[in-house]
């Protein structure tokens, strides 16, 4: 087979069509409206002539001889009776309109003049820049002047009524006279404009006459793009396009009818208006002013400039997107045995996607096992492709003839096998971790698996989540894809530099359960944790009990590290005490980490978690993203089997909360009760001191508030005080697991202020919220305090109260998605054709530079660690050989 | 055998680094006594170091930053108000404050300044509260009491003794002032101004009364309210709800060296492009900073860098950056794509394809990144 050289089209002009052109391009005129005669069988010069291209399979176009698929499609035209306006033009040629004599069509500006603005558009051009301004001022200039400078032909005003109607309005001793301008009129004077004027207002005049802008011959676009669709009763259903027309058509032949026939004015004028009518819909069918045409349906006609336009037109939606082959989607499911780099493959999309292999001597041995296991037994192939193109479906019958068969130049379509690189996306693709590389494992069931590390990239969970797969098709694809885009190169962020991949939920209660018991461990547990790892020794028991020897968790954690990391931080779960004790912390939140042993300190969200994990972080940039990968790996696994050795659930009796604490949130609610009635007596005695700036009703809703807010946090202590670290939710929220002390505050002690727009609530009937409510009763149960926690369960009104707030929480999240969509469109689009150079600096498309050097220091900000004084303090420390002073 | 300060600072300082990393090695040095042979090292090290850090060439920086400012975008509150700095002082956060940034609008919704004060202000509350009257613009209301006496066809304004002396408005200078701005006699007898229309028309006597509250009597136009607060350093910064940076900058005391305002286009007009680019940094920092949100400042720096390229702030999107690009179809794919479209056939408008999007729209590879790299191969000789 022949490779094509690879074309490159430099540059696309964009012009209009002169009628000349259009009648050359043309293949036929259409003059009948009828599209298929009762055969079924296209008219000739009708709509839907085998010249203009086919649909219907079996027929062959008369113009190029393809058959449907194969022709692309030509275009006829329709000759016009009479001139009309292209509305997209309309208001350009009033501007123009103004501008130029009514007599001899020259602009209304002195030579030199013009001479000065062409110079001014030429310069602007060259740069790059638009002439949108320049252009303007040359219609305002030549607009002032009321009489031709060539011939001395006083102007007159013309009146624009939308959406193509020009009337010029002739004043004579005070008394106007108006007389409306055909296209024709319009026509003649635009035809008497010179090349050099049509440049002063910023046309080319070589690509763009001013009066190819009234229509004197209607293009008649393609077959192909108008396909006509046969329903099931065998009835014919045409295109939006092709109805427009046939109008237009029809309209065209009856004007030409009555013209001929020497018709009155006034009936040739309503036909005139109504031709343009049609052609005005046909082109664009939202014009303001113009009533829609509709299909019979009532529906309005998607007419050409609909294509176009929007999200679904053809610009968005089928040139800047496109639907592809070679992609699979799915519910996805986790899978924490599964290296964060592969993804699970159900076995029945394996056998439906494939890889193409060029057979060559050194793997047609290869191939050829492929095409003998044919399509149904996994790793098998599903098509052959000739050495001269022609593809053979390999099936269970033929696979071993086949496979003999093939030789070298040969391509073997085969299917997706286990180490295949593919790039897996979840939408929406927000950032560029949204589509990376995975390595495939093919895997029963009919769920895409995923390591749970994998999810904060993807922002994914499992409550029905789908997931999109493709397969790279070539050789270069694939490097690309497993270069750059692999998961093990995308572990760290390029939004801040640090670690988005990373150990979730249980990942950190397990290993915090782990790392924080005093366990000690014996052989049999210890080898059970390890099991799934690569650790084929124990290290050196720390001693013996009973006489069997045991091991410390955090020795079977230090396990999975690598030697040669030194690393100390402070644990998530620290205090933040006054003064930090360090190595001595009684929380045992201070991590110290030697050559690869965690000698102290609990492991959590600080060390392993997505976006904080300080030691993912450590790894990924001073030792290599595989030991990083690999680390997080181990981590998840032994994670999973150290919460399994604990067990970890949570129920309503977590929130069970003493009577005496109750008594003592009771108290406090009571207490936070009084204060806020002691406000509002205060406020309704004037005695209430106003904040500055701040009107005296704002200021009582303010004091409220922090009362308010200050009694649910104490009471969220009280409860705190009481459900201690052996509880399943304190765990979570304190190893950063997952939820807050907040939320576990709402379940157990109080669930507090509702709010809407950050106030209390205030709206609903005159004077109160509700019903149950004294009128201007301003208490805090009477806009939206909620006493009772989760657990205790809300009374109706605070139900009620907390159904507004969580509304309006709801109504949030809509809201932000499209206008953060929207913002992060505008920015790429702003933005996606800057790239660093070779020299340092950013540069567009234009080869303008943006920046001289990129963040003004050249540093990726992958690695803007770098940056930091604690980098150079490295540097020198390791030079200096020390670890810490 | 260390070396001195002075001999470490002058090789730190000629080596081929960014600024920062040079003062903050030789910051580090300093620290250490180091021997020349471990200097060596350490500038060996730094350097390759920096070559690892580097950004890479063809890098598409600005997909990048723009992802990395769009995506935390969906984690962002939409609260619009809350208290910033001051609690008196509400102020648009989250992502309304972002979308406004970048759509560079000329008035913000909540147009803010934090003034500094020179140092014998600063650190006298007398003096900072005389430069807030000074500063914010009072209206007749907080004077005193206004009333209409219809069959006298007069104003009468009954001024409150305390809010003249505390904000030092004498009342011939206030009598002055309306004269001035009313263009009508006032009569002044104690504490009490009177006036009244030039013809005794009842229609004119209200329209009197409507203008006289609009009149600002001391202060500046725009600045609705000034809010004194004691810093933890001691020194008091004014807060003001309201922006108009040139005339405060103009009123002695203000320290121009630090005082700002949260308009991004009033910085620009005011102090020139360089410092309308540092706000826009400075702007959207904070924005994210307050949500929690970490971005590199990188990113931030390219996007104002792109505002800013041409010498006045621009917007992101159809009337800016985005509506000014060269290629047609790049254009046509964003916004409003029938009329650019029609006006390039007018203007006879050539696409280059040199961008992104006018590639993919033609079905070719794009010009960035490995788009970007061509192989080159020696002929075997």
């Amino acid at each position: 087979m022949v490779v094509a050289t690879p074309k490159r089209i430099k540059q696309i002009k964009f012009g209009l069509i002169s009628p000349k052109e259009y009648r050359k391009m043309s293949v036929t005129r259409v003059i009948t409206a009828d599209t298929y005669d009762d055969d079924g069988f296209p008219i000739d010069m009708g709509l839907m002539d085998t010249k203009l291209g086919v649909i219907d399979p079996g027929l062959r176009c008369k113009t190029c001889g393809g058959r449907a698929g194969e022709c692309p499609g030509h275009f006829g035209h329709i000759e016009l009776v009479a001139p009309v306006i292209h509305v997209g033009f309309a208001k350009l040629l009033r501007k123009i309109l103004r501008a130029i004599c009514r007599e001899c069509g020259a602009l209304l500006l002195d030579p030199k003049k013009k001479e000065e603005y062409i110079e001014q558009i030429r310069i602007l051009r060259k740069m790059g820049q638009s002439a949108e301004d320049v252009v303007s001022e040359v219609f305002k200039e030549a607009r002032k002047s009321g009489t031709c400078q060539y011939c001395g032909e006083a102007q007159q005003d013309i009146k624009f009524e939308k959406p193509s109607a020009y009337i010029e309005v002739d004043e004579v001793d005070g008394i106007k006279y108006e007389h409306k301008l055909m296209p024709t009129d319009i026509r003649t004077r635009l035809e008497k404009m010179s090349d050099v004027d049509a440049e002063v207002i910023g046309m080319d005049p070589n690509n763009a006459r001013p009066e190819w802008m009234i229509l004197t011959v209607l293009p008649v676009p393609p077959v192909t793009m108008r396909p006509s669709i046969t329903l099931e009763s065998g009835q014919r259903s045409e295109d939006d396009l092709t109805h427009k027309l046939v109008d237009i058509i029809r309209i065209n032949q009856r004007f030409q009818e009555n013209r001929e026939a020497g018709a009155p004015q006034l009936i040739i004028e309503d036909l005139w208006e109504l031709l343009q009518y049609h052609v005005t819909t046909f082109i664009d069918n939202a014009v303001s002013g113009v009533p829609p045409a509709r299909h019979r349906s009532g529906r309005p006609l998607k007419t050409l400039s609909q294509r176009l336009k929007g999200k679904e037109g053809r610009f968005r939606g089928s040139l800047s997107g496109k639907r592809v082959n070679f992609s699979a989607r799915t519910v996805i499911s986790p899978d924490p045995n599964l290296r964060i780099f592969e993804v699970g493959v159900p076995e029945a999309i394996a056998k439906e996607l494939t890889i193409t292999m060029n057979v060559t001597p050194r793997n047609i041995e290869e191939a050829r096992e492929y095409t003998r296991r044919g399509p149904e037994n996994h790793p098998g192939a599903n098509y052959v492709i000739r050495a001269d193109g022609r593809r053979v479906k390999v099936t269970e019958i033929n696979g071993e003839e086949l496979a003999e068969l093939v030789e070298i130049g040969w391509k073997v379509e085969r299917q997706l096998k286990d180490g295949d690189i593919v790039l897996f996306n979840r939408q929406p693709s927000l950032h560029r971790m949204s589509i990376m590389a995975h390595e495939i494992k093919v895997l029963p069931h009919k769920t895409f698996r995923l390591n749970p590390a994998v999810c904060p990239p993807y922002n994914a969970d499992f409550d029905g989540d789908e997931m999109n797969m493709h397969v790279p098709q070539n050789e270069e694809a694939r490097a690309e894809a497993k270069i750059l885009m692999h998961v093990k190169n995308n572990i760290l962020s390029p939004r801040f530099g640090g670690p988005i991949i990373g150990g979730i939920h249980d990942h950190i209660s397990g290993l915090f359960l782990l790392t924080n018991s005093k366990d000690k461990i014996n052989k049999n547990d210890a080898l059970e944790l390890l099991a799934k790892m690569e650790i084929r020794e124990l290290p050196e028991p720390v001693g013996k009990e009973n006489g069997a020897p045991y091991w410390t968790s955090k020795q079977i954690f230090s396990q999975i590290l690598p030697g040669g990391l030194d690393i100390e931080f402070k644990a998530e779960i620290c205090e933040k005490c006054d003064q930090c004790k360090g190595v001595d912390c009684e929380h045992d939140a201070y991590v110290v980490i030697k050559d690869g042993v965690l000698e102290q300190g609990t492991i959590d969200e600080k060390a392993v978690g997505a976006f904080k994990g300080i030691i993912i972080d450590k790894l990924t940039k001073e030792f290599t993203p595989d030991i990083a990968c690999k680390f997080i790996d181990d981590a998840t696994r032994l994670s999973i089997r150290g919460i399994m050795r604990k067990g970890f659930s949570f129920g309503i009796d977590d929130e069970y909360i003493p009577d005496e604490a109750q008594s003592q949130i009771n108290e406090v609610l009571e207490s936070a009760s009084d204060k806020v009635e002691k406000l509002i007596a205060a406020y309704k005695a004037g005695e209430l001191e106003q904040l500055p700036g701040r009107t005296i009703d704002e200021t009582l809703e303010m004091e409220i508030m922090k009362e308010l807010s200050k009694a649910r946090d104490s009471t969220g202590e009280i409860a705190g005080r009481h459900l201690g670290m052996e509880n399943s939710a304190v765990i979570m929220a304190r190893s950063g697991a997952r939820g807050s002390m907040l939320n576990l505050t709402q379940m157990a002690a109080c669930v507090g202020q509702q709010a809407v727009r950050g106030e209390r609530i205030q709206r609903g009937y005159a004077g109160r919220t509700l019903p149950h409510f004294d009128k201007g009763d301003l208490g805090a149960s009477a806009h939206g305090f909620v006493k009772s926690s989760y657990k205790n369960g809300l009374s109706p009104t605070e139900y009620f109260f907390h159904a507004i707030g969580g509304r309006e929480g709801l109504v949030d999240t809509a809201v932000r998605t499209s206008q953060s969509g929207y913002l992060q469109r505008r920015l790429v689009n702003a933005m996606q054709d800057l790239e660093v150079q070779y020299d340092g600096t950013v540069r567009d498309t234009r080869n303008m530079i943006i920046q001289f050097k990129y963040g003004e220091d050249g540093i990726d900000p992958m690695n803007s660690d770098f940056s930091k004084p604690e980098a150079a303090k490295r540097i020198i420390d390791s030079v200096m050989g020390k670890v810490k002073e | 055998m260390s070396l001195s300060e002075k001999t470490i600072e002058e090789t730190v300082s000629t080596l081929p680094l960014p600024d920062k990393i040079i003062s903050n090695l030789s910051n580090e040095l300093k620290k250490t006594r180091v021997t020349k042979k471990q200097l060596d090292e350490v500038i060996e090290r730094a350097l390759a170091a920096y070559e690892n850090s580097r950004i890479p060439p063809c890098e598409a920086a600005g997909v990048v930053s723009a992802q990395s400012i769009g995506e935390p975008g969906t984690q962002m509150t939409m609260r619009t108000f809350h208290y910033a700095g001051v609690a008196e002082i509400n102020v648009t956060l989250g992502l309304p404050r972002l979308i406004e940034i970048v759509d560079a609008r000329k008035n913000p919704s909540t147009p803010m300044m934090t003034i500094f004060l020179e140092k014998e202000y600063a650190f006298d509350r007398d003096k900072a509260r005389e430069l807030a009257w000074k500063i914010e613009a009072t209206y007749i209301n907080s004077l005193g009491n206004t009333s209409t006496d219809i069959t006298e066809m007069k104003i009468i304004i009954e001024l409150n003794k305390k809010a003249l002396n505390q904000r030092n408005i004498e009342v011939e200078e206030l009598a002055g002032k309306i004269e001035e701005e009313l263009g009508i006699p006032v009569s002044s007898s104690g504490t009490t101004l009177t006036m009244g229309p030039e013809e005794p028309s009842y229609r004119q006597l209200l329209q009197l009364g409507k203008q006289l509250r609009t009149v600002t009597l001391k202060g500046i136009k725009g600045i609705k309210r000034v809010v004194i607060r004691k810093e933890e350093s001691g020194e008091y910064v004014l807060y003001t709800e309201g922006s108009e940076l040139k005339q405060v900058l103009g009123i002695d005391g203000v320290d121009n060296t630090r005082t700002r305002t949260n308009n991004v286009n009033e910085i620009f007009e005011v102090m020139g492009i360089e410092a309308g680019r540092a706000a826009l940094i400075h702007e959207a920092t904070e924005t994210l900073n307050e949500q929690g949100l970490t971005v590199d400042i990188r990113h931030l720096m390219l996007v104002a860098d792109i505002m800013s390229v041409d010498g006045e702030v621009k917007s992101i999107g159809r009337h800016g950056i985005s509506g000014e690009k060269a290629s047609v179809l790049a254009r046509a794919a964003f916004e409003v794509t029938v009329s650019h479209l029609l006006d390039s056939g007018i203007a006879g408008d050539v696409d280059e394809l040199r961008g992104v999007t006018e590639n993919v729209i033609v079905g070719q590879p794009i010009r960035l990144g490995t788009g970007n790299v061509r192989l080159i191969s020696k002929k075997a000789t």
